[in-house]
């Protein structure tokens, strides 16, 4: 039978080019759409965790509260106790100190005096160790631009919009001036041996990064540190998991009287994450229902007027005898059909134009310069695997939907007028 | 018309003379504060007490200054601050960490950060300008305080540039010296209070030998400003106010 559709659809094509073509491109929005909300969403969690917040992270509670202001003074202290801790209770994370500070870096003339400075916001991470992982989660490597990597205690990156504005280069000396966690005045030269590009607006402006170990020194934070980042071993955010963990962990520390004990927070709980990502994925909800409402209108109007146009054909089936249910049946399955080969036609094209977006993106850099909140500077869509069934729903559902409505008409025929109708 | 304008002047008159009076007041107030507080050089040993989140330190320092324009400070005390030498010359100043054999240059909206770590900014040890000459007085109210009495003045900026658009002193009607201060942005915010106490009276002078600065916009009890040593128009090798100092 659906051989026969198929034939009837191919042989007529006045009643499947439409719909096939609303289908299709229907469906293609609605792949493409959802790849790109897809990858800005991941991005903007991936960059975030990565650069800033973790899967989860532990602060002290003063910290996390001005957290704004880099408040080195109110940091983590006993923080090889805490990793070992977490590392027994929480198997499932890697755990990794960062410091934020900030301070001015000064490059000197010939004379050691003054040539140029700029002030900026350091980033300190596990650089020199291998085990951290920093490198690999920071790509590092992906982003270096100019030089190389720090290798050595004493090396120094800065991000390549703040090397160009402080006009130097890798092998060139360069001064952090600044104070310790207790306000002392620090001054600490660096060779800079690199250049690197984050992505992201917000820290490509003035961000340079040196290994944790020399920050703790220069900042006087031994066995300390601003902030302390756990990473799933797999390297998926799973939020409730997440949750479960951060929740477990906090009520070890709810009755504490100590002023600066732990407090953890999951990913989606900083930054306006949890917020900012709901509305996306009900926007992206939202979306996709009123592209099948509006969609299963056309195709209402296009089922009424094929309808219409099949008025005939449908009062002579009835009239030989063949049963109203089996006619909507043939015309349910009929639209099933068109749905399928729109929706082959609508992902196919969805997915080209995803790759397009994936490998190219759209680049906002310009309009994000000033972002005060970490988000991609390319926008780029996801080509993944729910893509390939996702514009399939929209499409089966709106054309059935569409032509049900459509041939309600049939049940309305009274077969007694028929032949009077058909003029036999 | 003219009985108009006789009454109009008749009624005014003493309110305006009044008015003239007072303000010439609050400035020779001023003026008298600006005696005390300034002289031609001043040589200072002072500790600066940081009360931090969670421990307090004490930063000792030695201060050459002559005039407005000229000041040199060098860090004695902790280790960590010792050689650390910072020299003030007209607007800019610069500071030398022995650590880096560095000399860095702060300018522009760098003055206003905090100096290690303290409720003082670097614009504050540099602005040794003299009350009189930059702002205008007028003496809002008299009161009693800390069982003084003293006169409100409320003192308004007449030059661009200063780092405190408005300031309010409580001046102790005997000593002619501020008791305390509240400095005022442009826009009417209050950014810091100043207290002055442990007066004393050194070579004819009232002096305040400590004060407490307390930014309004951080948390804590303020950075305690104590003087250890001062003597006032002694004199300074010329050489105490050049670039040279800073690595000798």
């Amino acid at each position: 039978m659906i051989k026969f559709i198929i034939r009837g659809i191919l042989r007529d094509k006045s009643k499947s080019i439409i719909p096939i073509a609303v289908i299709s491109v229907g469906v293609m929005v609605t792949v493409m759409m959802s790849g790109f909300l897809e990858g800005v969403f991941s991005d903007v969690i991936n960059q975030n965790a990565k650069l800033d917040t973790g899967h989860v992270k532990i602060m002290t509670k003063p910290y996390a509260e001005n957290k704004e202001q880099l408040p080195n003074d109110l940091a983590l202290l006993g923080i090889n106790e805490l990793i070992d801790s977490l590392n027994l209770n929480y198997p499932d994370l890697i755990w990794t100190p960062r410091i934020k500070f900030g301070g001015i870096m000064d490059v000197p003339d010939a004379s050691g005096n003054t040539k140029l400075q700029g002030p900026g916001i350091g980033l300190a991470i596990s650089i020199l160790s291998e085990e951290s992982g920093e490198l690999q989660r920071l790509q590092l490597n992906k982003s270096l631009k100019k030089g190389r990597l720090p290798k050595r205690s004493g090396e120094i990156i800065l991000s390549d919009n703040y090397a160009t504005k402080l006009n130097i280069s890798p092998g060139e000396k360069i001064t952090f001036f600044g104070s310790t966690m207790e306000g002392s005045m620090v001054f600490q030269s660096y060779e800079m041996t690199g250049t690197v590009e984050f992505g992201s607006p917000l820290m490509d402006k003035g961000t340079f990064i040196i290994d944790i170990r020399d920050a703790q020194n220069m900042l006087d934070m031994e066995n300390g540190t601003g902030e302390l980042l756990g990473y799933f071993k797999d390297d998926k955010y799973d939020d409730q998991k997440a949750l479960v963990i951060a929740e477990n962990f906090n009520a070890k520390f709810q009755e504490s009287k100590d002023e600066y004990a732990p407090v953890m927070f999951t990913l989606k709980d900083q930054n306006g994450l949890r917020e900012s990502l709901d509305m996306g994925d009900a926007f992206s909800g939202i979306f996709i229902f009123i592209f099948i409402l509006a969609m299963s209108l056309v195709l209402w109007n296009t089922g009424l007027i094929g309808g219409l146009r099949r008025y005939n054909e449908f009062g002579i089936r009835l009239a030989l005898g063949e049963s109203k249910n089996n006619v909507f049946k043939l015309l349910l399955i009929e639209a099933s059909v068109i749905g399928l080969i729109g929706s082959i036609i609508g992902t196919s094209l969805g997915l080209v134009f995803c790759y397009y977006l994936q490998e190219v993106g759209i680049d906002i850099s310009k309009d994000v310069a000033n972002s005060t909140i970490i988000m991609p500077s390319v926008m780029r869509a996801y080509v993944t695997s729910d893509l390939f069934y996702i514009g399939f729903i929209p499409g089966l559902f709106s054309m059935l939907f569409g032509t049900a409505l459509a041939g309600r008409g049939i049940y309305k025929r009274e077969t007694a007028r028929l032949f009077k109708e058909l003029e036999v | 018309m003219k009985t108009i304008i006789a009454l109009f002047l008749s009624i005014q008159l003493p309110f305006l003379l009044t008015a003239q009076v007072s303000d010439l007041k609050a400035l020779k107030i001023i003026e008298e504060i600006d005696k005390n507080m300034f002289s031609k050089t001043q040589i200072v040993t002072s500790e600066m007490i940081v009360y931090g989140k969670r421990k307090k330190r004490i930063i000792r320092s030695r201060s050459y200054s002559m005039g407005k324009e000229n000041n040199f400070t060098e860090y004695l005390f902790p280790e960590r601050e010792k050689g650390t030498k910072m020299l003030k010359l007209n607007e800019r100043l610069w500071i030398y960490s022995p650590t880096t054999d560095r000399t860095i240059q702060l300018s522009g909206h760098l003055l206003r950060q905090s100096v290690m770590g303290s409720d003082l900014s670097y614009e504050d040890m540099m602005e040794e300008k003299r009350l009189s000459e930059v702002y205008v007085a007028k003496i809002i109210q008299e009161e009693n305080y800390n069982e003084s009495p003293v006169w409100v003045m409320e003192l308004v900026s007449k030059v661009e540039g200063l780092a405190y658009h408005k300031r309010v002193l409580w001046v102790d009607k005997n000593k002619f010296v501020p008791l305390k201060e509240n400095l005022y942005a442009k826009s009417g915010t209050l950014l810091k209070t100043t207290t002055f106490s442990d007066i004393r009276k050194i070579n004819k002078r009232w002096f305040p030998m400590k004060m407490n600065y307390k930014d309004v916009l951080k948390d804590g009890k303020g950075t305690d400003f104590i003087i250890l040593d001062v003597s006032f128009n002694s004199k300074i090798p010329e050489g105490y106010f050049s670039k040279n100092i800073l690595k000798k």
